[in-house]
C-alpha cells in the first residue's frame, strides 16, 4: 500500500509515493536523501530529528509523512543562505564550539532558531528549559547554552 | 511501526464513520503518544484516522466566564494563549510544561485526554477544575471521566470535540518530574472557587485523581499549612523505579504544599 | 600567517559539515542495491535455544534472507576475539568463554543476537524478524555480580566455573596488612560503581558491502578505531586477508569507548552482504542500543585506608568484583585491573597498596570501556575514602590531601605506574580560589535561611593516559601493540594533508591535529587537512580512545613532520647550494644561517615533485613521510574538582550551585576544544553520580532502563556552567608536552559530587545515582536513626 505526500522542503515542491507508515524523518532521510535530519533514540526524546513544520520546532520522528501534507518543512540543509553562509545561529555554534560529535547539532540549531525568534535577548537559565527535548551526550551543553544565548542575540541584531 | 491504513476525513461524521468500519481503527491527532506507541509496536491499529483536517476542533476561546479548548488545540497555543492567562493563568502554565517545546508544538488536549496516560498533565487540571469534556455524542463531567490506567469514559469511536473549563478564583499546578521521561512523577493541581477547592493528582495512580482530605482542609482555609501535615496513603500509589509508592504519597502533599503557595502568589 | 597555532582558540574545521547537515554518519551512507538488516534477539536473560524456524519470515514481503548461529558456524565463521589476556593470581589465564557472533545454542543475556534478517526495507526486515520463529528454554538468570559466584547460582559457560573469568590482584598484600594493622585511623567504605550505558546519541552502524568483482568487502561503520576493527574482523573472525578488506568510520556521532569494539553485528552484515551479493545495512534503534552496546562500570567495592595520627596515608586496602557481563567484549578484561588497579594511588604518597579483583559472568549485556575505563572507578575509591577519612579525622579535606601530594617526579608508585611530573598543589590552590572556598560558609548560611541543605566536595583525580608503551602493554596481557600512525603527505605547490591513525568522533582532530601541523610548517591552518577513519586511505591506526590520540597520535604525527623537515632540509640545500647542516627551518621558510638566503616551504615542496633541479644522487624525489610512535611511558593528567550541592529537604532533589574545574593537561593545542572536552566529561560524571542507573531486574534478568524514558542522562537544564581553568606542567616524554583531555571530566567528577551530597546530608555515603528518591531515604533514614 502507498499513499501519495506532498510538502514543501525547504522551500521547494516535493511529493513522494510512500507506505502509510513511512515516518516524517523517514521521508526525508530515505526518499528526500537529507541527511542532516537523524534519528537518535526511538521515545521522542533526543530531539536530533528536529525540523520546522508551519515555522514550528517539532520532531520528526514523531510523526508519519501524511501528517505533513501539504507542510512547510524546513530542514536543517535548508538553514545557512543559499551562497553557504552560515545562519548566525550556526555561526554562533561554530565560535562558542557549540557542537563536537555534530550528531544532535542540527536538532540543536533547529530548535534554537525557532526558539531565538520568540526570545531575541534569552537568558542561559531560559536557554537551558529551551532544551528539553534536545539531549546532547559531548559537550555538557555548557557551550550549546552559550552559543544559543549568542545566537539569538545575533539574530535579533541582525534584523 | 506495523502497516495500517490512512484516512483523512474533513468532518467529524466522516470520521466517526470511518472508525466505526474498522474493528482495530484509532484517531489520530497529535500523535505524541500514538505515534510513539506504534514505533515501538506497543500500539499496532489497523488503520488512522487523522483529526487534523476537522476545522471545527481548533477554536480556542477565553473569557471571564469560562475557558474552551478545541480538542486539537497544540499544548503551545494554550500555553501562549493570551487570553488563557488572563482567564486561568495555571491552565496556560500547566499547557508549558507538558513534554519539550517540540512536543508542545504537535501535541493536543484531546490527544492527551483520550489517551490518558497516568502521569500526563492535562488530566489534573481537568479534574482540578471541574470541566466538561465535550464529544461527538455528548458531555462528560471530569469527575466520572478518568476510569483507570489508559482508560476514560469514551465509548469506542466517540471523538472528544472540546473541553470547557470553568474559571477559579485561583489555581496552580504543581509537579515533580521523572528525571528521565519528564512525565510527572506526581502533579497536583489547586483550584479554589471560593469556599469550594478541588485538588486533583497525576502521576500518583493509575489515573488522575482527587485528594478529599486535602480539598476539605483547603475549603476550611486555603493555605498551605493547611495540606502540609496531611499524610497521603501510599497504598495503591504508583511503583517504579524512580519512585515508590511512599515517595510518591509524601510527593502528593509536597506539591500540594508548594501549588497552594503559588496559588496564594 | 605565523601567529603561533599551538595555544590558539581556533574555531572547529570541521564545523560547517556538520552545522549544515552535511556529515556523513554510518546510517547516512545508502549503497546501490542496499538490503536492510535487523537483528533477533534474545527476550530472555538465560535461555536454551531448541530451535529456530526461519520459513515464515522467509515467506515475508521483501526478506532475501535469514541466518542464525548454525549458519555462521557451517561457514566457520569465529567468535568474538577479546584483545587481552589477564594472568590470575594462580598464574592461569583468565576463562574466556567463546563469543559467537549469532548465538550458538544458548542466549546469555536480554539483546544477544540470535538471527539477522535482511529485507529490500529496514520495516520489511522488522516485520519479518516478528515472524522468526524461536524455541527457547528459559533458564535461570544472574545479574548481580556479587551473586554470581554463590553456590547455586546459573551458570553460563561450561569452561568458567562459578561464572569466575579471573582473580586477579596487584600489590604486596602481606605488607598492606601489617600497615593496617598499626594503623592510628582505617576508614572503611563499601562502594558500588554503578553500571552506566554509555549512549552516544548516533546509535551504532554498520553497512557491509561485497565486490564480487576485486572480490574485496566494504564495511561503513561506527567506530572508534577501524583498522583494529579490520584486523579483528578479518584474522580472528572471517579469515579474509587484510588487503580485501576496507573499513570506514566516517563521521561517528560520538564514541566514549562504546565504538571501540568489534561487534557481532559488524561481522554478520559483512559477512552477508558477500552471500547476497549486495550491501547489507543495520542502524540500531535506541532501545536495542540499550541492550546491546556495551555497558560500562559495574563495580562492587570495599576499600579500606590505613592512616597514621597526623593524617599520613599508610596503606590502602582494596577488594573488587567486577561485573563483565555475559562475555569478554574486546578490552573488557583491562579495565577493572589494569586501567583501575593501577590508578589507585592517585595523586598520593600512599607506599603501600593492594587491590584483587575478581570478575565475574552474568546474564547482562557485556561490560567494557566506558569514558574513563577503570580510571573513574578507581579515582572514587581513593577520593571518596580521602574525604570520608577527613571528616571521620576532623581534618579539612583540603589539607588532608595536600599533606599527602606528591611533590617529588619522576615518581614510583607501588602500583607500577611511574609519574613523570605534575603539580598537585598547582591545582589545588587554584581549584579553591576558583571555586572561592573561602565563601563557601557564607554560602551554607544563605542556604540554610532558605531551608536547603548545602553540601562541598573534592575530588583530586589521576589518569593514566596516552595508552601505551607497547612492551609495557605486552607483558600485562595485551594483545596488541598501543602505538599510533600519521603520515604528511605534501602535495606540489605545499599544501598539506595529514594522515593520522587515531579517529575523531566528536573530539575535533581535524582542527587540533591541523593546528600542530600548521604552526610547525608555519603555514596557514586553511592549507592542511586531516584525514582518518578510512583503512584505505590511512596506513594504520590503533584508534581513539584512553586519552591518547594528541599524546600518541599526535606526536606520530609531529615525528612525520620532523622528517618532513629534514628531507626538505636536504632539498632547500641543494637548491640554494649550502650545506644541509647550514639550513634551518623557520616558520614556513627554508634559511641558511647567517645569510638572507632562503626558500619557501611551498618553492621545496614544487622542487620535490618537479625536480628538474635536485639532488637525484642523493634523495628521492617527493615530500610524503609516515612515522609511528610509540610512547615511552603513560602521560598523567590530573587536576582538582570542587563542586557545591544545595539539596531540597522536602523532595530530595539534588541541584548543583557551583563547579570549579582546574586540570593539568600539560600543554594545550587549542584551548577552547579542551575546555569542551572537560566541559562533556564533567557532565557525564555528573550523570553517574546523579542521574544514570542501569538497573535488570534480578530476577527476569529484564533490562528495566531500556530507553530515555527511565534511563536518565543530563539534560541541559540538570547541570550548571562550570568554570574550568588549566596549570600546565608539560609531559616530558612527548615532543608537544601533552598530556589528553577526553576523560578527566567523568574521572573526577563522580567522587566530588557524591563528596558534596554527603556532606550536605551529614551522611558517610549514599548509593549513585543520588536521585531525589535515594536522597530523600537517606534524610528519612537519619531522621529515624
Amino acid at each position: 500500500m502507498a499513499v501519495k505526500v506532498s510538502m514543501k522542503v525547504n522551500g521547494k515542491p516535493v511529493s513522494a509515493e510512500v507506505e502509510e507508515r513511512t515516518l516524517l524523518v523517514t521521508l526525508i532521510r530515505e526518499n528526500l536523501r537529507l541527511t542532516g535530519t537523524h534519528v537518535g533514540c526511538d521515545t521522542a526524546q533526543c530531539g536530533a530529528c528536529t525540523v520546522h513544520m508551519n515555522g514550528k520546532a517539532i520532531k520528526s520522528c514523531s510523526i508519519v509523512a501524511m501528517q505533513a501534507e501539504g507542510a512547510d518543512i524546513l530542514t536543517i540543509e535548508g538553514v545557512a543562505k543559499a551562497d553557504g553562509t552560515l545562519h548566525p545561529m550556526q555561526a554562533a555554534f561554530k565560535e562558542n564550539h557549540g557542537l563536537q560529535c555534530g550528531f544532535c547539532t542540527p536538532g540543536m540549531v533547529m530548535n534554537a532558531l525557532e526558539f531565538a525568534k520568540g526570545h531575541p535577548n534569552p537568558t542561559e537559565q531560559e536557554v537551558r528549559e529551551s532544551l528539553e527535548g534536545n539531549l546532547c551526550r559531548c559537550t555538557g551543553y555548557h557551550n550549546i547554552v552559550k552559543s544559543i544565548v549568542a545566537g539569538a542575540k545575533a539574530m535579533a541584531g541582525g534584523r | 511501526m506495523r502497516a495500517f491504513n490512512y484516512h483523512r476525513p474533513s468532518s467529524l461524521k466522516d470520521a466517526a464513520a470511518l472508525a466505526a468500519k474498522q474493528a482495530e481503527a484509532k484517531y489520530l491527532a497529535g500523535g505524541q503518544s500514538l505515534v510513539q506507541a506504534m514505533k515501538l509496536r506497543l500500539s499496532a491499529p489497523s488503520d488512522l484516522v487523522d483529526l487534523n483536517a476537522i476545522g471545527d476542533l481548533k477554536a480556542l476561546k477565553a473569557d471571564g466566564s469560562g475557558v474552551t479548548i478545541g480538542a486539537m488545540v497544540r499544548h503551545a497555543e494554550v500555553a501562549a494563549s493570551s487570553a488563557v492567562q488572563k482567564a486561568i493563568p495555571a491552565l496556560a502554565a500547566l499547557a508549558g510544561t507538558i513534554g519539550d517545546r517540540q512536543v508542545r508544538h504537535m501535541g493536543t488536549i484531546g490527544g492527551s485526554l483520550a489517551n490518558n496516560d497516568p502521569a500526563a498533565d492535562y488530566p489534573a487540571a481537568v479534574l482540578g477544575l471541574g470541566a466538561t469534556i465535550v464529544t461527538n455524542a455528548g458531555k462528560h463531567e471530569a469527575d466520572k471521566f478518568f476510569k483507570g490506567l489508559f482508560e476514560t469514559a469514551l465509548k469506542p469511536n466517540e471523538i472528544i470535540t472540546q473541553v470547557v473549563f470553568p474559571v477559579p478564583k485561583r489555581a496552580a499546578y504543581m509537579k515533580f518530574k521523572n528525571p528521565a521521561s519528564r512525565f510527572a512523577i506526581v502533579g497536583v493541581f489547586v483550584a479554589d472557587f471560593g469556599g469550594n477547592v478541588r485538588v486533583a493528582v497525576t502521576g500518583a495512580g493509575p489515573c488522575a485523581f482527587r485528594q478529599a482530605d486535602m480539598e476539605k482542609a483547603l475549603a476550611a482555609k486555603f493555605a498551605p499549612e493547611s495540606v502540609a501535615n496531611i499524610k497521603v496513603k501510599a497504598d495503591g500509589l504508583n511503583n517504579d523505579l524512580h519512585a515508590s509508592p511512599e515517595y510518591r504519597a509524601h510527593l502528593v502533599t509536597v506539591m500540594a504544599k508548594r501549588a497552594v503557595e503559588a496559588a496564594l502568589k | 600567517m605565523n601567529a603561533p597555532l599551538i595555544g590558539a582558540r581556533i574555531a572547529r574545521k570541521e564545523d560547517y559539515r556538520f552545522l549544515t547537515g552535511a556529515g556523513q554518519y554510518t546510517d547516512d551512507v545508502t549503497l546501490p542495491r542496499q538490503t536492510h538488516a535487523v537483528f533477533v534477539r534474545s527476550p530472555h536473560a538465560h535461555a536454551k535455544i531448541k530451535s529456530i524456524r526461519k520459513d515464515a519470515a522467509l515467506k515475508a514481503p521483501g526478506v532475501l534472507a535469514v541466518y542464525t548461529g548454525e549458519d555462521l558456524a557451517a561457514a566457520k565463521v569465529g567468535g568474538l576475539p577479546c584483545g587481552w589476556l589477564i594472568t590470575d593470581v594462580n598464574g592461569q589465564p583468565m576463562k574466556e568463554p567463546p563469543h559467537p557472533c549469532l548465538a550458538q545454542g544458548k542466549a546469555r543475556y536480554v539483546g544477544d543476537h540470535v538471527a539477522i534478517v535482511v529485507a529490500e526495507t529496514a520495516e520489511q526486515a522488522r516485520d519479518a524478524a516478528d515472524l522468526v520463529q524461536v524455541d527457547y528454554e528459559p533458564l535461570p538468570a544472574v545479574v548481580d555480580a556479587s551473586k554470581a559466584r554463590a553456590k547455586g547460582a546459573p551458570q553460563l559457560h561450561d569452561n568458567a566455573p562459578d561464572n569466575t573469568c579471573y582473580v586477579w590482584a596487584l600489590g604486596d598484600k602481606a605488607a598492606v596488612d601489617g600497615a593496617f594493622a598499626k594503623a592510628a585511623h582505617v576508614t572503611r567504605l563499601e562502594l558500588i560503581n554503578n553500571r552506566l550505558v554509555p549512549n552516544a546519541i548516533e546509535p551504532r552502524a554498520a553497512n557491509g558491502s561485497y565486490s564480487r568483482a576485486e572480490d574485496s568487502y566494504t564495511l561503513y561503520v561506527a567506530n572508534q578505531n577501524p583498522h583494529v576493527e579490520r584486523l579483528l574482523m578479518t584474522a580472528f573472525v572471517l579469515g579474509l586477508p587484510e588487503h580485501k578488506v576496507r573499513v570506514v568510520a566516517g563521521d561517528v556521532g560520538g564514541g566514549f569507548g562504546s565504538k571501540i569494539y568489534l561487534y557481532a553485528e559488524d561481522v554478520v552484515v559483512t559477512w552477508a552482504s558477500r552471500q547476497l551479493g549486495r550491501p547489507v545495512k543495520w542502524t540500531a534503534e535506541r532501545s536495542e542500543s540499550y541492550v546491546s552496546d556495551a555497558h560500562g562500570r559495574d563495580h562492587h567495592t570495599i576499600a579500606e585506608l590505613a592512616l597514621d595520627k597526623d593524617g599520613k596515608f599508610l596503606a590502602m586496602r582494596v577488594q573488587t568484583t567486577a561485573n563483565m557481563g555475559a562475555y569478554l567484549s574486546t578490552f573488557a578484561s583491562c579495565i577493572p585491573t589494569i586501567l583501575y588497579a593501577t590508578l589507585l594511588a592517585g595523586q598520593y604518597t600512599t607506599p603501600l597498596i593492594h587491590c584483587e579483583v575478581t570478575a565475574v559472568f552474568t546474564n547482562t549485556a557485556p561490560v567494557d570501556a566506558y569514558r574513563g575505563a577503570g580510571r573513574p572507578e578507581a579515582t572514587y575509591v581513593v577520593e571518596r575514602l580521602v574525604e570520608t577519612a577527613a571528616r571521620e579525622m576532623k581534618i579539612d579535606p583540603a589539607d588532608l590531601r595536600r599533606r599527602n601530594f606528591i611533590t617529588t617526579f619522576p615518581y614510583q608508585t607501588p602500583v607500577a605506574l611511574c609519574y613523570d611530573t605534575g603539580n598537585y598543589n598547582a591545582t589545588m590552590d587554584a581549584a579553591q580560589k576558583l571555586a572561592d572556598v573561602a565563601g563557601y560558609a557564607a554560602r551554607k548560611k544563605d542556604s540554610e535561611a532558605k531551608g536547603k541543605l548545602r553540601g562541598i566536595g573534592y575530588a583530586a583525580y589521576i589518569e593514566a593516559c596516552g595508552i601505551a608503551p607497547s612492551a609495557v602493554a605486552g607483558s600485562l596481557g595485551a594483545r596488541a601493540g598501543l602505538f599510533e600512525a600519521g603520515e604528511i603527505r605534501v602535495h606540489p605547490t605545499g599544501s598539506v594533508t595529514v594522515f593520522t591513525g587515531s579517529h575523531s568522533h566528536g573530539q575535533g582532530h581535524e582542527t587540533t591535529f591541523a593546528q600542530v601541523v600548521a604552526d610547525r610548517l608555519g603555514m596557514p591552518i586553511e592549507n592542511v587537512d586531516i584525514v582518518h577513519g578510512d583503512t584505505s586511505k590511512v596506513l594504520f591506526g590503533m584508534g581513539t580512545y584512553g586519552s591518547r590520540s594528541i599524546a600518541v597520535g599526535g606526536t606520530a604525527i609531529v615525528k612525520a613532520l620532523d622528517k618532513i623537515i629534514a628531507k626538505g632540509k636536504k632539498i632547500a640545500a641543494h637548491l640554494m647550494e649550502a650545506a644541509e647542516s647550514d639550513v634551518e627551518y623557520d616558520r614556513g621558510e627554508f634559511k641558511v644561517a647567517g645569510t638572507d638566503k632562503k626558500k619557501m616551504f611551498g618553492e621545496v615542496a614544487f622542487a620535490a615533485y618537479v625536480p628538474h633541479n635536485y639532488p637525484h644522487d642523493k634523495l628521492e624525489p617527493g615530500l610524503n613521510e609516515n612515522a609511528f610512535y610509540d610512547p615511552a611511558n603513560f602521560t598523567f593528567p590530573a587536576g582538582t574538582y570542587i563542586c557545591e550541592v544545595e539539596v531540597d529537604r522536602d523532595t530530595g532533589q539534588v541541584r548543583i550551585d557551583r563547579w570549579a574545574a582546574v586540570d593539568d593537561f600539560g600543554k594545550i593545542i587549542n584551548p577552547m576544544i579542551v575546555e569542551g572536552q572537560v566541559h562533556g566529561g564533567l557532565v557525564q560524571g555528573i550523570g553517574q553520580a546523579l542521574t544514570e542507573c542501569c538497573r535488570y531486574d534480578d530476577e527476569s534478568g529484564q533490562l528495566v532502563t531500556g530507553s530515555f524514558m527511565d534511563y536518565c542522562i543530563p539534560r541541559a537544564d540538570d547541570v550548571p556552567s562550570f568554570k574550568v581553568d588549566t596549570r600546565e606542567t608539560p609531559c616530558t616524554h612527548n615532543p608537544l608536552g601533552v598530556k589528553g583531555c577526553g576523560e578527566a571530566g567523568a574521572i573526577g567528577a563522580p567522587a566530588a559530587l557524591m563528596n558534596a551530597i554527603t556532606d550536605a546530608l551529614g551522611v558517610k555515603d549514599l548509593a549513585m545515582p543520588a536521585t531525589a528518591q535515594t536522597v530523600w531515604r537517606a534524610m528519612q533514614n537519619r531522621k529515624a536513626a
